[in-house]
C-alpha cells in the first residue's frame, strides 16, 4: 500500500491506495466521486476526463483510467462534480442549452476536456473545437451541438453575448416547411 | 396556475413544437447521475467472469479450487455448478415453425462456441481481487473447428457450430409475380453487397448490480428493456415474477445493445442467490466488445428488373444473416425487419425476400439501430443508383420514376405495408436546394474533365422505415413472442402537479422533457409541474421499452389517451364543484368551465385538491382522477426523407472526406425540435461509421481483433461534417399525435447516402463498388484495381458468388474482405 493526498474537488482526501490502483477507480470507489464515468479501458474514450494542478499549480485535463492514484499524489483535482462554483459553469451550461448531450455518459469527460480546450484557446473556431476534442468519444449527438456548446461557453467566458439558443456559429437550417 | 403564456394572446402556449432543454441535463452535466456502476450495497460483491480464448471448443474440464483460495474469494463457479438452474437465454422470435434454437446456458458447460463466452466466474471482495483471481482458473480446452464463413458454412461437410448444423431457419416473403416482372426485363441488375458486422458501443458499457432478501430479487440494470427483463429473468430461473423488481436507473445508451437479456444478468441474479449477497457486475469494454451483441452481418444478393425508362419491375433480395454462434433475444427477426423495407418508397410489380440465418463462431448478433432496416435500406439505394448508372439517369430523378407519389397516400405497398403518409417530393426537393445540388453537379463535372486527384461524389439516400414498433397483430403473425402495446398513467396530485408514469424506458432520448410537453398541453399543466418516471417495474408495472423509434408512436400516444382520462374524470367532479351539468361544461387546456359564462370555471389543480378532499363528491364517484391507458397502434408509422452527401475522395491516398451533408427528414409532427435535431445528428453520425470507419473483424481463428476503441474505430469530432438539416412536416394520420418517430432515421439514411458518394466519386475510374468501410486502404485498393483493369471476380473470389450475372448487368462483386471494384467498363454518369 502506498500513501497519498489528493484534493478532490476541494476537499483533502488522505489514503492508502494499492499501487496498483487506477485513479478513476479512487476517484469512484475511494472518494465517491462517481460523476466521473468510465466508458473504456484503453485511453480512447474520455469519459474519465478529469483536471489535475500539479506543481505548477496550473489545472490540465488528464484521462483518470490511465493514471495510477498514486501519480495523483499532491494534486488537485476538479471533477464534473466540483466544477460547478456557486453557479454552473458555462460550459453546463452551454451543453444543456445547445443540447450537447443525450445520454449523457460522455458529458463529464467532454466538459473536463473542454474546460482544458477553452483555456488554451478561448475562442476557438469550430475546426479547433472538432480537432481539441478528438479524444474525447461520444456515441450519441454526432458532436455538432457539442462543438456549439463549447463555441457558445467560449462566448460567455469572453463577456460576449452567448446568443440566443442555437443561434450562432455553425447555424444549422433547421425548420420546419409543413 | 397556469401554463406559460403564449406572447401578448392570453392563452398557454403550445408546449408541443417548442424547444425545451431538457430536464435530464440538470443531473447529467453536474455528475448527479445513477449509472448502474455507481450503485454501492452493504456488503456487495464483485463478480468477474473467464471467457472462452477459443471461437469453437469442447470443455473436458474446469478446475476452479485455486480460485477459491485466492485471497478475498467468496465463491468460484464454473458452468457445471448451475447446470441445473441456470436454465437457457431466451429467443424470443422463434421465426420459422422449424427453426434452430439452440440450447444457449448462460455459463458454457459442454462446449464454447465464440471467444468471449462465459466458461467460469469468481466471486470476491473488490473488483480487482476477483478479476485477478480468473488468472487462477484452469480450463481443459480441446479446439474445434471455427465456422467463420457463412457461406462456407452452409456446404455440405462445413463443420458445424450445433449439432443440428449450421442454418437456423429460412424465412421467405413475396408479392407479385416476379417471375413475370424478370421475364424479358429491358434492365437486370444483379449485385452482391456485404453488410458488415458492427460493434453498437454505446459509451456505457453494461454493468448489473442484484440484490437478494429473503425471497425477493432487485435487479438494477444497464438496460432498454427492465420490464422485457423481469419477465425474462423469471422464465429462465423460474423464480416468481412479482418476486423480481428490475431498475434500469440512469442508462447511458443503447443503440439495441441493451435491447437484451444477457447471460450476465442471468447468473448475477444466481449468485445473488447462491451467495444470499448483492453481487455486482461491470463489464469493461474490450470485455464488452466481445460478449454485447454485434449487429448487423448480412450479405445480399439482389436482382432488381426495370424498364428501359428506368420503371422498376421487380426485385428480388437474397440474404444470408448471420446469427452468430446463437439466438439470443430478437437475433432472427432482426433481418426480417427489413423483409418489409428493401421495396421502400417505390412502387414495382413484384419482390421477393428470402432470408437464411446462419451460425457461426462469432458473437451473436440482435438489433442495433434501425435492426434490419438501414440494411435494407443500403441495398435498395444502392441499387437505385446502380440503375441510374445503368440508365445514365440522375440519381434523383430515377428515385422519382418510382417513388410514391404525395397524392397516391395512403398506399398499400408491395410487401403489404400500408403507408399512411409521406411527401418524398417536398423532402427531396428541400434538400436538394439546401445541398446546392445542381451546382455540386457541375462542379463535379469539371473536376472530372479535369482529371483532378481529388474526385467529388454526390451520393444519394431516400429511404423510409417502418417505426413505433408495433401493432400487436403483426407482431403476433410474426411470430414474435409479445404484444406491441405501451403502458402509460397519469396520476394528479392534491397540489396541482402531475405524476406520469411511462412503460417506455429512456436511456438518453429525452423522454421527462418530451413526455411533459405532451402533459402540459394535454392536461393545460405548466411544463414544470409534470414529472415522469420511468424504469423501475416497482414504479412503472408494465411496459415494453424502448427500442425501434416506439417511444414517442406508442408510449408518448398512451400518455395521450391517460391524459383523456384524468380530463373526463376532473369533468365529473368539476360539475359538481361548479353545480352544474357535465353536459354544460366545456374544456379549454387546464380548465372545465360552464360552456358561455367561462368565468364559472375550476382549473385541473382547482379539481384535483376538491378530488383529494373528496368532502363533496356526487354519490359513486371515486376520489381519484389518476388514470391509465395502454395504447396498441394500429399500424406502424413511416417517417421518410432525403439525405444527400457530398464526398470529396482523393483518388491518390484513397481518403474520403466529408464535405457536405443535409438531411431532410419528416417524422410528422415534432414535439420538441432540439430532441429531434440531436436524435438525427446523432443517427448520421452512426451510419457514416458504418460508411467509414467501422467493422467488427476475426482473424482466421476466430478471434474478435476489434476488442478496444483503438481497433474498432468510432467516429470522433473530428472526423465528422456540420450536418445541414431541415424538415418537412407531414403529420401520420395513424396516432393522434401525428408523430412518427425518429430515433433511428439518421442512421437508416445515411449509409448509402456515404457510399453512394464514394462510388460516384470513382465512377469513371471505373469503380463500382467499394466494401464497407471505405477505409482509405480499401478505397485506394479498388481504385488500383480498376485501373489494372482486373475484374474483382477474378482475383479474389467472392465467397458468397450469386448466380450467372443476366448479360445486361456487369456481374456480381465481391462482397467479403477485400476491397471490390466492377467492370472498368462500368461508364461514368
Amino acid at each position: 500500500m502506498n500513501h497519498i493526498t489528493v484534493n478532490v474537488d476541494g476537499v483533502t482526501y488522505s489514503d492508502d491506495v494499492e499501487p496498483r490502483m487506477l485513479l478513476v477507480h479512487y476517484l469512484r470507489e475511494v472518494a465517491g466521486r462517481t460523476g466521473t464515468p468510465i466508458g473504456c479501458d484503453t485511453s480512447n474514450c474520455g469519459a474519465c476526463t478529469v483536471l489535475m494542478s500539479g506543481a505548477d499549480g496550473q489545472a490540465r485535463s488528464v484521462k483518470s483510467c490511465s493514471m495510477l492514484a498514486v501519480q495523483a499524489d499532491g494534486t488537485r483535482i476538479t471533477t464534473i462534480e466540483g466544477l460547478a462554483n456557486g453557479e454552473w459553469h458555462p460550459l453546463q451550461k452551454a451543453f444543456r442549452e445547445e443540447h450537447a448531450l443525450q445520454c449523457g455518459y460522455c458529458t463529464p469527460g467532454m466538459i473536463m476536456a473542454a474546460v482544458d480546450l477553452l483555456q488554451e484557446n478561448p475562442q476557438p473556431t469550430q475546426q479547433e473545437v472538432r480537432d481539441g476534442l478528438e479524444g474525447n468519444l461520444c456515441r450519441c449527438t454526432g458532436y455538432q451541438n457539442i462543438v456549439r456548446a463549447v463555441q457558445r461557453a467560449g462566448r460567455e467566458m469572453a463577456g460576449q453575448p452567448a446568443g440566443e439558443p442555437g443561434g450562432s456559429g455553425e447555424r444549422q437550417q433547421a425548420g420546419a416547411a409543413s | 396556475m397556469t401554463a406559460t403564456e403564449a406572447p401578448g394572446t392570453g392563452t398557454p402556449a403550445a408546449e408541443i413544437g417548442r424547444r425545451r432543454v431538457r430536464k435530464e441535463d440538470t443531473r447529467l452535466v453536474t455528475g448527479q447521475t445513477n449509472w448502474t456502476d455507481n450503485i454501492r450495497l452493504p456488503g456487495m460483491l464483485h463478480v468477474s467472469f473467464l471467457r472462452s480464448p477459443f471461437a469453437h471448443a469442447r470443455i473436458n474440464s474446469v478446475d476452479v479450487s485455486a480460485a477459491r483460495e485466492t485471497p478475498g474469494v467468496f465463491a468460484a463457479f464454473a458452468g457445471a455448478d448451475f447446470a441445473a438452474e441456470q436454465g437457457a437465454l431466451p429467443c424470443a422470435w422463434p421465426v420459422t415453425e422449424d427453426i434452430v434454437i439452440p440450447e444457449h446456458p448462460p455459463m458454457a458447460v459442454d462446449e464454447v462456441r465464440y471467444v468471449g463466452e462465459i466458461v467460469a466466474c469468481v466471486v470476491a471482495r473488490d473488483r480487482y481481487a476477483a478479476a485477478d483471481a480468473l488468472d487462477a482458473i484452469d480450463v481443459d480446452y480441446e479446439p474445434l473447428p471455427p465456422v467463420l464463413d457463412m457461406t462456407e458454412a452452409l456446404k455440405e461437410g462445413s463443420p458445424t457450430v450445433h449439432a443440428a448444423g449450421n442454418k437456423s431457419f429460412d424465412w421467405v416473403f413475396s408479392g407479385g409475380d416476379l417471375d413475370e416482372a424478370f421475364r424479358d426485363a429491358p434492365v437486370v441488375i444483379e449485385r452482391t453487397f456485404r453488410q458488415q458486422r458492427l460493434i453498437p458501443s454505446a459509451m456505457e458499457p453494461r454493468a448489473v448490480v442484484c440484490a437478494a432478501v429473503g425471497d425477493e430479487y432487485t435487479m438494477w440494470s444497464a438496460t432498454q428493456i427492465p420490464h422485457i427483463l423481469r419477465l425474462m429473468l423469471a422464465m429462465v430461473t423460474g423464480i416468481p415474477e412479482q418476486n423480481i423488481r428490475v431498475i434500469a436507473p440512469d442508462v447511458g445508451g443503447g443503440f439495441g445493445s441493451k435491447l437484451q437479456v444477457t447471460a450476465e444478468e442471468v447468473l448475477t441474479l444466481l449468485l445473488a442467490r447462491r451467495l444470499g449477497k448483492p453481487v455486482k457486475w461491470t463489464e469493461s469494454r474490450s470485455e464488452g466488445n466481445m460478449a454485447v451483441h454485434h449487429g448487423r452481418d448480412q450479405i445480399q444478393r439482389l436482382r432488381l428488373a426495370a424498364d428501359r425508362d428506368g420503371r422498376l419491375r421487380g426485385l428480388s433480395v437474397d440474404l444470408l444473416a448471420d446469427m452468430g454462434a446463437y439466438l439470443m433475444l430478437v437475433t432472427p427477426g432482426v433481418p426480417l425487419l427489413g423483409a418489409f423495407m428493401f421495396n421502400a418508397i417505390y412502387k414495382m410489380d413484384a419482390y421477393s425476400f428470402k432470408c437464411t440465418g446462419v451460425f457461426t463462431t462469432k458473437t451473436p448478433t440482435d438489433a442495433y439501430r434501425g435492426a434490419g432496416r438501414p440494411e435494407a435500406t443500403f441495398g435498395i439505394e444502392r441499387m437505385m443508383d446502380e440503375l441510374a448508372v445503368e440508365l445514365d439517369m440522375d440519381p434523383l430523378a430515377v428515385r422519382e420514376k418510382n417513388w410514391i407519389r404525395h397524392e397516391e397516400f395512403p398506399f398499400t405497398t408491395i410487401a403489404g405495408l400500408t403507408y399512411d403518409s409521406g411527401n418524398y417530393e417536398a423532402a427531396t426537393a428541400k434538400a436538394r436546394e439546401i445541398f446546392r445540388y445542381d451546382e455540386l453537379r457541375k462542379e463535379q463535372i469539371e473536376r472530372r474533365a479535369a482529371g483532378s486527384p481529388v474526385q467529388l461524389g454526390l451520393g444519394v439516400s431516400t429511404y423510409t422505415e417502418m417505426c413505433g414498433l408495433a401493432p400487436s397483430r403483426v407482431l403476433g403473425s410474426l411470430s414474435y413472442g409479445a404484444g406491441g402495446w405501451e403502458s402509460a398513467s397519469v396520476r394528479m396530485l392534491p397540489t396541482g402537479k402531475v405524476e406520469v408514469v411511462t412503460g417506455s424506458s429512456a436511456h438518453g432520448q429525452g423522454h421527462e422533457t418530451a413526455w411533459s410537453q405532451i402533459v402540459a398541453d394535454k392536461l393545460g399543466v405548466p411544463f414544470e409541474d409534470v414529472r415522469v418516471l420511468h424504469g423501475d417495474t416497482q414504479v412503472s408495472p408494465k411496459g415494453m421499452d424502448t427500442y425501434g423509434s416506439r417511444s414517442l408512436t406508442v408510449g408518448g400516444v398512451a400518455v395521450v389517451g391517460a391524459c383523456a382520462k384524468v380530463i373526463d374524470k376532473a369533468k365529473v367532479i368539476a360539475a359538481a364543484m361548479l353545480e352544474a351539468s357535465p353536459d354544460d361544461l366545456e374544456w379549454s387546456p387546464g380548465r372545465w368551465s360552464v360552456r358561455g359564462d367561462p368565468e364559472q370555471g375550476k382549473t385541473i389543480a382547482e379539481i384535483a385538491l376538491a378530488t383529494f378532499a373528496a368532502h363533496n363528491l356526487p354519490d359513486g364517484v371515486e376520489p381519484s382522477l389518476d388514470s391509465d391507458a395502454t395504447y396498441d397502434p394500429d399500424n406502424f408509422s413511416f417517417p421518410h426523407g432525403t439525405h444527400l452527401c457530398a464526398t470529396e475522395v482523393d483518388t491518390e491516398t484513397g481518403q474520403v472526406t466529408i464535405r457536405s451533408y443535409v438531411a431532410v427528414d419528416d417524422v410528422g409532427t415534432v414535439v420538441n425540435p432540439l430532441i429531434v435535431d440531436g436524435q438525427v445528428h446523432g443517427g448520421i453520425a452512426q451510419g457514416i461509421g458504418q460508411a467509414l470507419f467501422e467493422e467488427a473483424a476475426y482473424d482466421a481463428d476466430g478471434n474478435l481483433v476489434t476488442t478496444t476503441m483503438a481497433d474498432y474505430l468510432l467516429p470522433s469530432a473530428a472526423d465528422l461534417p456540420v450536418f445541414q438539416t431541415g424538415r418537412t412536416e407531414t403529420p401520420a394520420t395513424s396516432n393522434p399525435l401525428g408523430v412518427k418517430g425518429v430515433g433511428e432515421a439518421g442512421t437508416i439514411a445515411s449509409t448509402p447516402a456515404v457510399v453512394n458518394a464514394v462510388i460516384d466519386a470513382l465512377r469513371p475510374l471505373g469503380v463500382r463498388d467499394v466494401a464497407m468501410p471505405c477505409t482509405p486502404e480499401r478505397v485506394w485498393r479498388a481504385i488500383e484495381l480498376a485501373r489494372s483493369g482486373r475484374s474483382p471476380d477474378s482475383g479474389e473470389a467472392p465467397s458468397a458468388a450469386p448466380a450467372a450475372a443476366p448479360a445486361s448487368a456487369s456481374g456480381p462483386t465481391a462482397e467479403s474482405g477485400q476491397a471490390q471494384v466492377s467492370n472498368p467498363t462500368g461508364g461514368a454518369q
